[in-house]
């Protein structure tokens, strides 16, 4: 959502909370508790409302106010908690390690989403935030690198392992004989 | 190039973050090799369920009105600033009542929002690729839309009715995904379009039977969603569907 005039006070309403829903959900993912989440997401649009004069007409109001939120998060007890879970090297390639080192490709059936879940659950938040930045919100990775402040490249890598670890996670769930070769 | 310089590049393929001519080789390329193209679809698969997992956790009214109230005195402070003016005087604001605007509002908002759905029924209509599914069958337009909308419908069947189910496609209110099926009858097309009720804001609550842009408006609500069907038929049609829709859910 790009904005190109100068932004009246009024219209911070407008541009954050179409977005309030998505917000709340990230916020629960990052935190894993609902009140843990309420609180994050209210810190959020105080800050964001007390901010707004400083938001720079132009820039993209989505990746701002996910920023506010993911710093937030960061500065509470389950963010300091977070932080100290250590990410394996980021600059490293920032592929995926492919066929070789992962052979089973694994096939979902439909309702593996639940797999999913529970698999997103345990990974890491760093892991886990940009995954979710890139297929539930759909930003592209100069917005994931604007919210979360890194590197396009540490975007791609981090990504590369996120998918990864959810990869060994869900294939380390699954029973056996649900364990498809490609 | 081996696989592997080819799976390099898978990732960014599929987020659709490669230039035109690296996704063209790429998908050139996923054309001819088995090995990749499995691999491509076993990362689209789990793209697809971590969407699907990723939305999860949804706020309750409450909590979504303590925080739009938080930043909302701004807001008040100019309503009153541009409005107050506009009335007379502060009499003829208690005469009118505070119920009185309060209904004006809503009845706007429903116009505006009728309207809105109108505008989506005209531009289905106009475009040369009305549906996203197109298929006869409710068996394969109903899963299409899983994992693209955030709630599940079902659809009537329309064997012995003068309908038929067209396809469907993805449609957005107030910024929320939902569902717009089309249907025909006769020469006419109908769209029905199904939104959680949020989308749908304040519209009037209830059932009603209302117009916009001289098309005829039927709209319910069951089970947290918001059915529309919008068409130019004969109300006795619009009634028909409508029933069969209700009795499908």
């Amino acid at each position: 959502m790009c904005v190109s005039e100068r932004l009246p006070p009024e219209s911070f309403e407008q541009l954050a909370m179409p977005l309030f829903e998505r917000l709340y959900n990230f916020a629960c993912w990052l935190t894993q508790d609902r009140h843990e989440a309420e609180d994050l997401v209210q810190e959020t649009y105080a800050k964001a409302l007390k901010g707004f004069s400083s938001f720079q007409a132009g820039t993209n109001f989505r990746a701002w106010i996910y920023k506010i939120l993911r710093n937030a998060f960061l500065n509470s007890r389950s963010g300091l908690k977070s932080a100290t879970v250590p990410i394996d090297g980021e600059d490293g390639e920032s592929v995926l390690p492919a066929i070789q080192e992962n052979p089973e490709s694994i096939l979902l059936q439909r309702n593996d989403w639940q797999l999913v879940q529970s698999a997103l659950e345990q990974l890491p938040v760093a892991h886990r935030e940009v995954l979710l930045l890139c297929e539930v919100e759909e930003m592209s990775y100069q917005e994931i690198a604007a919210t979360l402040a890194i590197p396009i490249g540490t975007v791609m890598s981090r990504l590369s392992r996120a998918r990864l670890a959810l990869r060994s996670a869900v294939q380390g769930m699954q029973k056996p004989g649900e364990m498809k070769k490609s | 190039m081996g696989c592997q310089s080819w799976i390099a590049k898978l990732d960014a393929y599929l987020d659709g973050e490669l230039q035109p001519a690296d996704a063209h080789a790429v998908s050139e390329h996923l054309r001819e090799c088995a090995a990749c193209a499995a691999e491509s679809l076993s990362r689209v698969q789990m793209k697809r369920a971590v969407q699907i997992a990723g939305q999860k956790y949804i706020p309750d009214e409450a909590f979504r009105a303590r925080v739009q109230s938080s930043i909302a005195p701004r807001r008040r402070l100019a309503w009153g600033r541009l409005w107050i003016p506009a009335f007379a005087s502060l009499a003829l604001l208690l005469i009118v009542g505070g119920s009185y605007l309060s209904l004006l509002n809503q009845r706007r908002s429903s116009q505006q929002l009728l309207s809105e759905l109108a505008d989506l029924h005209v531009a289905t209509l106009a475009s040369s690729n009305p549906v996203d599914v197109v298929s006869t069958d409710r068996h394969t337009v109903k899963p299409w839309f899983e994992g693209k909308i955030p709630f599940t419908f079902n659809l009537p069947e329309l064997q012995n009715t003068p309908f038929t189910l067209v396809g469907g496609r993805v449609a957005y209110l107030s910024q929320s995904p939902g569902a717009e099926l089309i249907f025909r009858v006769r020469q006419h097309q109908l769209s029905v379009f199904i939104f959680q009720e949020r989308a749908a804001g304040d519209f009037a609550a209830g059932n009603s039977d209302q117009s916009a842009q001289s098309f005829t408006v039927r709209s319910w609500s069951h089970k947290g969603l918001r059915y529309f069907v919008v068409g130019d038929v004969a109300a006795a049609d619009l009634d028909k569907l409508s029933d069969l829709l209700k009795a499908a859910q």
